[in-house]
């Protein structure tokens, strides 16, 4: 048993931080998040370079076949350097559900231009409900054809074809189809833009039952858990960096217990985070019997340990804190958002309960 | 990374559970509500049974009679040791952290000496570290041993000492020269507990109980050569057994909260709140979940903690964050326990209304004293901060 990380492991993640900080430093997040989509076309052709748009997919559609853990070692990452931009959308949310729920054919057609670089995706979900349980959306399609406003959709803008979940199954929409209307949603993640995507006899390609989406939803929240780990991990660098620097009464104010306290809790709850993604990305790929446990652990954690992570990290800051210049706001606009995707803490100990007390089965035995 | 166990591990874990499935004793629910002090011969015998087949302290090397187990497999002991509902051992400090730190800093002599009968708990251990001046701040202690020729002569008081009224030895953190800072006058010392001079008077704690003592020593003779480690090198000597304590330690813990949650959640299927059970209230579904996912966590923090420190083989300081987890965590599921159970949560085990024998009631008080024992975890914090984050010491 080990629940460090191998060699090639521990490569691949050196390799995306030296990349990201490379290619996406903090005045490159800055410009991104000042255009109204986000999205850079040269720095997504670099990470096709990469091989991080194909990185779960199967060689023959032109992916690099790595597993869920190293997705997750990639989101952590990009996560770090807050990157902006289509790559959870189209690989980690996108891509996971074309892989559990597409025919082959469909996942050649959708997957090989995703892993090539041609097309960036996203999934539409919600409705106006704002509920995560499939069971609460009233889509429907009717003759091949979809019509009705899905809310909350990330990168809609930039993606080349929207997946939208339907009560009668989940539907690819190219983006440049007849009857798509496509606003902005004015959000607080300036990094990862929202949309509405209004969609009226909109010709659809049905790609397969919303009963795959459970997994691949799992997929998704696992990656994105990993990102807001990476998030975290960022605050409490700069925290600390700050509170050994920073000084008032003659000392730094790391020296004092009252602010080093809580860089302790950040730390703590930064790695418990770290533990439950990486686990649940493990679960997942091992099909074990607790992985959607697992996620809903990891999820319900990461939601409100990145709050809490933020709120430490900007208190420590006093009034630097609280200015635009700083960076601490733009990490916690994107925890935010991450918080409420794919089910906020509440949803998911719902969950966990639905599945550990109501099935009276309380026991999840990892080893 | 690969969770599964591997080809050893899987060997290790059915060698043992075929062990534990025809020697766990079979009257042990009989005992296990007992007084400490009415049971302790049982569990005695218990650790001798396991030790006769090499199992009482698996992690320690071979040529002193464990199984030089990886952390991996000392997860996998604790875990088949809780479920096989096996008594706990009457040596856990020998166990789990005098005996490390003996094997690492004694003598070929004292090795000799010591470790075969902490094995087979014929000598029971126990710890004087902390004084009634001295809790948080170890290394500002005042019990002095004087060196006279081939002995020191210890005069002094100590605190908060676990199993106190079995222990024949002693590990004693003493001063030993007062003229230089603080850390640096400070040696360990082995000492017998049927020295004259030794008094220990059982300390009444807010449960009730008295789980710890309070250890008087006037004019304590102890043989030079019972020093542990070097003279004035206390500090690290004693370091490395809270290290113990504060990490590897820690892993059995996972255990018993688990299977704490899972009366609790048990408990909530059929307790009655408002007219229905508690599982059945949304606020205490959220509570009850959020616990269960913390606890979970607590053992995957464990894991990696495992994996980081396998290649060192001594807990680091990232061992504070499991420690400030677990109490913490168990407090929290004390405290949900007493919410979903109302007025009956405080009804102590013997009232003839008590839920679950007045485990909750118990519970709920004993567990102040987690965030307290093992280092407080304002301790645990300034260890972070400071070893762990790089931020100048707040002390």
């Amino acid at each position: 048993m080990e629940f460090g990380l191998s060699e090639s492991q521990k490569f691949l993640k050196d390799n995306a931080r030296k990349f990201f900080a490379g290619e996406c430093p903090m005045a490159k997040v800055r410009g991104m998040l000042e255009t109204d989509t986000a999205y850079d076309a040269a720095l997504w052709a670099k990470m096709v370079e990469q091989g991080y748009t194909g990185i779960i997919f199967p060689e023959e559609y032109g992916g690099v076949g790595l597993g869920t853990v190293e997705l997750i070692l990639l989101m952590e990452e990009a996560g770090r350097a807050l990157l902006p931009g289509p790559l959870f959308s189209t690989v980690a949310l996108a891509g996971s559900v074309v892989n559990a729920v597409a025919t082959p054919e469909q996942q050649k057609k959708y997957l090989a231009p995703i892993c090539g670089g041609e097309a960036r995706s996203t999934v539409a979900i919600l409705e106006a409900g704002a509920s995560w349980n499939s069971a609460d959306v009233h889509f429907a399609s009717a003759n091949g054809k979809l019509t009705g406003e899905k809310l909350f959709v990330p990168d809609a803008v930039v993606a080349d074809f929207i997946l939208v979940v339907a009560r009668d199954g989940v539907f690819a929409v190219d983006a440049k189809a007849p009857g798509i209307i496509v606003q902005r949603m004015e959000a607080m993640d300036l990094t990862r833009k929202l949309y509405s995507v209004r969609l009226n006899e909109t010709p659809a390609e049905r790609i397969g039952d919303t009963a795959g989406l459970g997994r691949a939803f799992d997929v998704a929240a696992a990656a994105l858990v990993a990102e807001m780990v990476g998030g975290m991990q960022r605050t409490l660098d700069i925290t600390v960096e700050y509170a050994k620097t920073r000084k008032q009464f003659g000392k730094p104010i790391g020296m004092f217990q009252a602010v080093q306290h809580q860089c302790a809790d950040m730390y703590l709850e930064t790695e418990s985070a770290r533990s439950a993604a990486y686990y649940a990305a493990w679960a997942l790929e091992e099909d074990a019997p607790d992985a959607g446990v697992a996620v809903s652990i990891a999820k319900m954690y990461a939601s409100d340990a990145a709050r809490a992570v933020g709120n430490r990290g900007i208190q420590i800051h006093g009034g630097m804190g609280f200015t635009w210049e700083n960076d601490l706001h733009l990490y916690y606009r994107r925890a935010k958002a991450s918080e409420t995707t794919l089910g906020d803490s509440t949803f998911h100990r719902e969950r966990i309960a639905r599945l550990v007390i109501d099935a009276g089965a309380a026991s999840v035995e990892g080893a | 990374m690969d969770l599964n166990l591997n080809a050893e591990e899987k060997q290790f874990r059915d060698e043992l559970r075929a062990w534990l499935d025809t020697n766990v004793p079979k009257d042990w629910a009989e005992w296990r509500e007992k007084p400490l002090e009415e049971v302790f011969p049982y569990l005695r015998a218990w650790q001798r049974k396991l030790h006769g087949d090499r199992w009482a302290a698996v992690s320690w090397p071979k040529e002193y009679g464990g199984r030089s187990a990886t952390l991996m497999q000392q997860a996998i002991f604790w875990e088949e040791m809780a479920r096989a509902e096996a008594p706990s051992m009457a040596n856990a400090l020998g166990l789990g952290l005098i005996g490390p730190t003996i094997i690492a800093f004694g003598t070929e002599a004292q090795k000799k000496r010591f470790i075969p009968k902490i094995l087979s708990a014929e000598e029971i251990w126990c710890q004087g570290f902390s004084e009634p001046n001295a809790g948080s701040d170890l290394a500002g202690l005042q019990t002095e041993a004087r060196l006279d020729r081939d002995h020191y002569t210890v005069n002094g008081q100590k605190v908060w000492t676990s199993f106190g009224t079995f222990g024949n030895w002693c590990e004693l953190v003493v001063r030993t020269d007062a003229n230089v800072p603080k850390h640096k006058g400070l040696t360990v010392l082995l000492v017998d507990m049927k020295s004259p001079g030794v008094d220990v008077r059982p300390l009444r704690q807010m449960t009730g109980e008295s789980e710890f003592c309070e250890l008087f020593f006037r004019d304590v003779r102890v043989p030079v050569e019972n020093v542990l480690g070097e003279v004035n090198d206390g500090w690290n000597v004693a370091v490395s057994t809270l290290m113990y304590e504060r990490g590897s330690y820690g892993a059995r813990l996972h255990l018993l909260f688990k299977r704490n949650i899972d009366r609790l959640i048990a408990l909530s299927r059929t307790f009655q709140r408002d007219g229905h059970s508690a599982a059945r209230d949304p606020l205490m579904r959220q509570k009850l979940a959020q616990c269960f996912a913390e606890v979970e966590i607590m053992r995957l923090n464990q894991l990696r903690a495992f994996s980081r420190i396998s290649s060192t083989g001594v807990p680091g300081p990232e061992g504070s964050i499991l420690k400030i987890f677990w109490s913490e965590l168990n407090q929290r599921v004390q405290q949900i326990a007493q919410e979903m159970l109302g007025p009956y949560g405080q009804l102590a085990g013997g009232d003839r209304h008590a839920v679950d024998n007045g485990i909750w009631s118990y519970g709920y008080l004993r567990t102040r004293g987690n965030t307290i024992e093992a280092g407080t975890s304002e301790v645990q914090r300034n260890i972070i901060g400071h070893f762990v984050l790089g931020l100048p010491r707040s002390y």
